[in-house]
């Protein structure tokens, strides 16, 4: 079932065509990657995705519903949820409060004003932090976490709000070897688990061939190649502008 | 008005005079503005350049000869004393600080306000002082048949040049090459291999100058004053907000607009001039946030302005500050009428402290003007006294509504901006209430206040009065607390940790903060009715640069990322001011020196140094 449309989406900064007659779609319990050099257009595609850039043309569909002009808090309200690629968390917070807010955010109880927050939704934000192997350190302050457990409370941030559709702007970016494998690994459990749908941009060919159900390829705007990671691996174009020119990638 | 159109003449000579005084604005805003853009310091001291400009040319010209060689001379060796004022003050106190939260430097900068203002007391006395008229321009000329002040003539010309050799400065030379590399990215200048010092230290310089400069040259056009310093700082933080900060060519045309608009202004709708000018400044921002010619800030990379970026601990201990109440409600009985007065102060404060914090550490959101609400509470209880004859209840009831109201209308403009400008907007509405409480004197009475206000019957005795204070102002900061520690606490702080995560998680940030500054709004003004019941009247300076600036130093020398920061920095601040008046006259120069001193030793503010000290001990 599809829950994400893209339709021939367009953006241009200046002389910049970022991105050019994009399409695709994304479907209920898939993980796509979205792939291409530095400058590809990948980060100005997601977004537009999540409200946070009007598209010059084309159509972002969610659930068969047009995005057109929300801005990104209704559409994260919607279900679509999103991890940055500079990692966006509370750092005043400790973990827990951070899942906290979020699923205060969720519940539409921001406006509450006299109950202490941290008595709200300890189990579920406990919980989602056990998804995420994040429980032990629930109490502490963020701005002490190593990278790669921010990247793990960004996760759970995001899952707080039940999405169906899970954007992740390099997910493992900045991460050990090791630690990209796990955290990938656990994405792709959770995205099983509850049939979400995932769309991710990735530099670490390892992590796309591993985990990607699809591999969707990006070069100067253009989506240049879409399949299964077999076949993109040996399409022509692919090898030519990204994979087989001998090129390095971080 | 008609009449005023149908004479164009007449017209041209306004604009013209407009015109005139838009140089020396000029002058100053592109000083503050040049020093902004590189060091990132909001110079609240730069108004007192300014007057420091006025009172050295003064001195200087009445020792020079009546020549025009002696005027000119004695004008440039004016602003260049100011420099060097700069120079001193920047390598004692600014270079030290560069790396503390621009709200600290903001403070110290606020600390040589008051040092000069009562070193210019002592210096040049309190008496206006009007200075010689420039020789050879002492006469008008005729344009058009009206006649205009030879003098201003030439000031409309020194606005342009002035911009012009700026301009020829900063593209031309490889000097002015780094200070605008410096104002896009100092840490890219310095990994390059710039000493920053130096280049630090030469623009606070050229910032001076400008403004010593601006300062003499207004010598033989207005009198000297101590006013002169917070006066102008007002309007030229309404010029950079308009023009765009860091933008020189921005702060010319937002000048020319701001000078002629107060030109016609005192033509057409003579009562509201300073309002008009501040509304003209709410227009453009509605329109372009970042001012005429500005952009956004880029972020800085090396964040030393990381306030409150901790949390507040695991409750807001209700039982707690329920036993400190109740002890400070025995005091009613202990302390004589003196002692309970200031008691009284100390609580109102406390909690005009705490509605700033509210929005300032949680929010994120700093105010240069949050008297603004402090004193439309003041105004709302007293005219209903004045006019209604209302009973007090009824007035400390209206005192939150009006204040919460306005900051509702004030704060949807804020809002739309982060940062030093959403500050600086603060400030702008601030002395547009001001400006009304000045101006309309039908109905506020102007500079002779409202009197007679004072509390029911019941609440007369000091010991009463008292109580009453304890319990308000106690209950609404237990409030406030509880509030930072409820769900809407958590989503204020979520969007000021990352404003984007908050919107990708589906929190209406615009809303949060905007309730969130209505709130502090409310609350002040509550603090500003109690203040008007206290002491019986209320006056404009309720409402003033200073009082704001009271606020602010109340939440940061108390610690602005404590929640107890606002109540101890308000018995300090209170505490300190009654011992510094009584000890000598020179109080505000004692008051700038501890601020300065505070600053440079306790950067995290005292609450939050005792705090680090404890938990370094555990």
């Amino acid at each position: 079932m599809t829950i994400l449309g893209v339709e021939h989406l367009e953006k241009r900064f200046g002389g910049v065509h970022a991105v050019r007659d994009v399409s695709f779609a994304v479907a209920a319990g898939e993980l796509v990657a979205l792939i291409g050099p530095n400058g590809a257009g990948k980060t100005t595609c997601f977004n537009m995705l999540n409200g946070q850039l009007r598209p010059d043309a084309g159509r972002v569909l969610f659930d068969g519903r047009d995005l057109a002009g929300m801005p990104p808090r209704a559409i994260a309200r919607l279900g679509i949820a999103r991890t940055f690629q500079i990692t966006q968390v509370w750092s005043s917070m400790t973990v827990r409060e951070n899942v906290q807010t979020a699923l205060l955010a969720r519940h539409r109880q921001i406006f509450s004003f006299f109950v202490r927050a941290t008595e709200l939704h300890r189990d579920e934000a406990d919980a989602l932090l056990r998804d995420v192997g994040m429980e032990d350190q629930a109490e502490r302050p963020c701005a002490v976490l190593a990278y790669g457990d921010l990247k793990r409370v960004e996760l759970a941030i995001a899952l707080a709000g039940a999405p169906r559709l899970l954007l992740m702007d390099e997910p493992t970016a900045g991460m050990a070897p090791r630690e990209r494998i796990e955290l990938m690994a656990l994405t792709a459990r959770l995205v099983r688990e509850r049939g979400l749908g995932v769309l991710f941009t990735e530099h670490d060919m390892d992590v796309v061939f591993a985990h990607a159900d699809r591999v969707l390829v990006l070069d100067r705007g253009r989506l240049i190649a879409a399949g299964t990671p077999a076949s993109v691996r040996d399409d022509v174009k692919v090898r030519e502008v990204y994979l087989g020119s001998g090129a390095v990638f971080a | 008005m008609e009449a005023f159109l149908a004479n164009p003449e007449q017209a041209l000579v306004q604009l013209l005079t407009g015109l005139a005084g838009a140089s020396s604005l000029f002058l100053v805003a592109s000083g503050l503005s040049i020093i902004f853009g590189v060091t990132r310091i909001v110079n609240f001291a730069h108004g007192s350049f300014y007057m420091l400009g006025a009172f050295i040319a003064y001195s200087a010209l009445e020792h020079l000869p009546r020549t025009p060689l002696g005027f000119w001379g004695g004008v440039l060796a004016a602003a260049l004393a100011v420099a060097a004022i700069g120079l001193v003050v920047e390598l004692v106190l600014l270079r030290r600080i560069y790396r503390a939260p621009e709200l600290f430097q903001l403070l110290a900068t606020f600390g040589v306000v008051l040092v000069v203002q009562d070193i210019a007391l002592a210096v040049w006395g309190a008496e206006d002082l009007l200075g010689p008229r420039a020789p050879g321009l002492r006469g008008a000329v005729t344009i058009l048949g009206q006649p205009f002040p030879a003098y201003d003539l030439v000031l409309v010309f020194i606005g342009p040049a002035v911009l012009g050799l700026l301009m020829l400065l900063f593209h031309a030379t490889r000097w002015g090459v780094l200070v605008r590399a410096a104002t896009q990215d100092r840490e890219m200048v310095q990994a390059l291999g710039v000493n920053q010092a130096w280049l630090f230290t030469g623009v606070f310089a050229l910032g001076s100058f400008l403004a010593g400069l601006g300062g003499a040259l207004q010598v033989p056009r207005e009198a000297a004053s101590l006013h002169m310093d917070l006066a102008i700082i007002a309007e030229v933080f309404v010029v950079v907000v308009v023009g765009g900060l860091g933008s020189i060519p921005g702060a010319f045309l937002a000048a020319l607009l701001i000078a002629v608009v107060h030109a016609f202004g005192i033509v057409i709708f003579p009562k509201i001039t300073l309002a008009l000018i501040f509304l003209v400044m709410a227009v453009v921002l509605v329109f372009r946030p970042y001012g005429l010619l500005g952009r956004p800030l880029a972020p800085q990379r090396a964040s030393g302005d990381a306030l409150a970026a901790r949390g507040y601990g695991k409750s807001d201990y209700p039982g707690l500050g329920l036993a400190v109440i109740a002890a400070l409600a025995l005091l009613a009985f202990a302390g004589g009428d003196y002692a309970l007065t200031v008691l009284t102060e100390i609580l109102i404060l406390a909690l005009f402290a705490a509605s700033l914090h509210f929005m300032m550490g949680p929010g994120g959101m700093a105010s240069f003007g949050h008297a603004a609400y402090f004193g439309l509470g003041a105004y709302g209880a007293a005219l209903l006294v004045k006019y209604w004859a209302a009973p007090m209840a009824l007035g400390l009831l209206a005192a939150p509504l009006a204040a919460g109201f306005m900051g509702v209308v004030f704060g949807w403009f804020c809002v739309r901006l982060s940062g030093v400008y959403l500050a600086m907007l603060t400030l702008a509405f601030a002395q547009i209430v001001w400006s009304i409480a000045f101006q309309w004197v039908e109905v506020t009475g102007g500079d002779n206040g409202v009197l007679g206000v004072w509390p029911s019957e019941w609440a007369h005795a000091k010991e009463a009065y008292y109580l009453l204070a304890l319990a308000l102002c106690g209950a609404s900061i237990l409030l406030l607390r509880r509030m930072i520690f409820a769900p809407f606490g958590f989503a204020l702080r979520a969007g000021r940790d990352s404003p984007l995560r908050a919107e990708a998680t589906g929190i209406d940030l615009a809303l949060v903060q905007r309730v969130a500054f209505s709130i502090a709004a409310a609350f002040a003004g509550l603090a500003g009715g109690l203040f008007a019941y206290a002491t019986g009247s209320v006056f404009p300076t309720y409402i003033s640069i200073s009082r704001s600036v009271d606020a602010l130093l109340m939440v940061l020398l108390g610690g602005v990322e404590t929640l107890t920061g606002p109540v101890i920095g308000a018995a300090l601040f209170v505490g300190l001011q009654e011992q510094l008046a009584r000890a000598t006259e020179l109080w505000r120069l004692l008051l700038g020196l501890i601020i300065i001193l505070l600053v440079l030793a306790f950067p995290q503010g005292i609450a939050g140094a005792a705090q680090r000290l404890v938990a370094r001990r555990a």
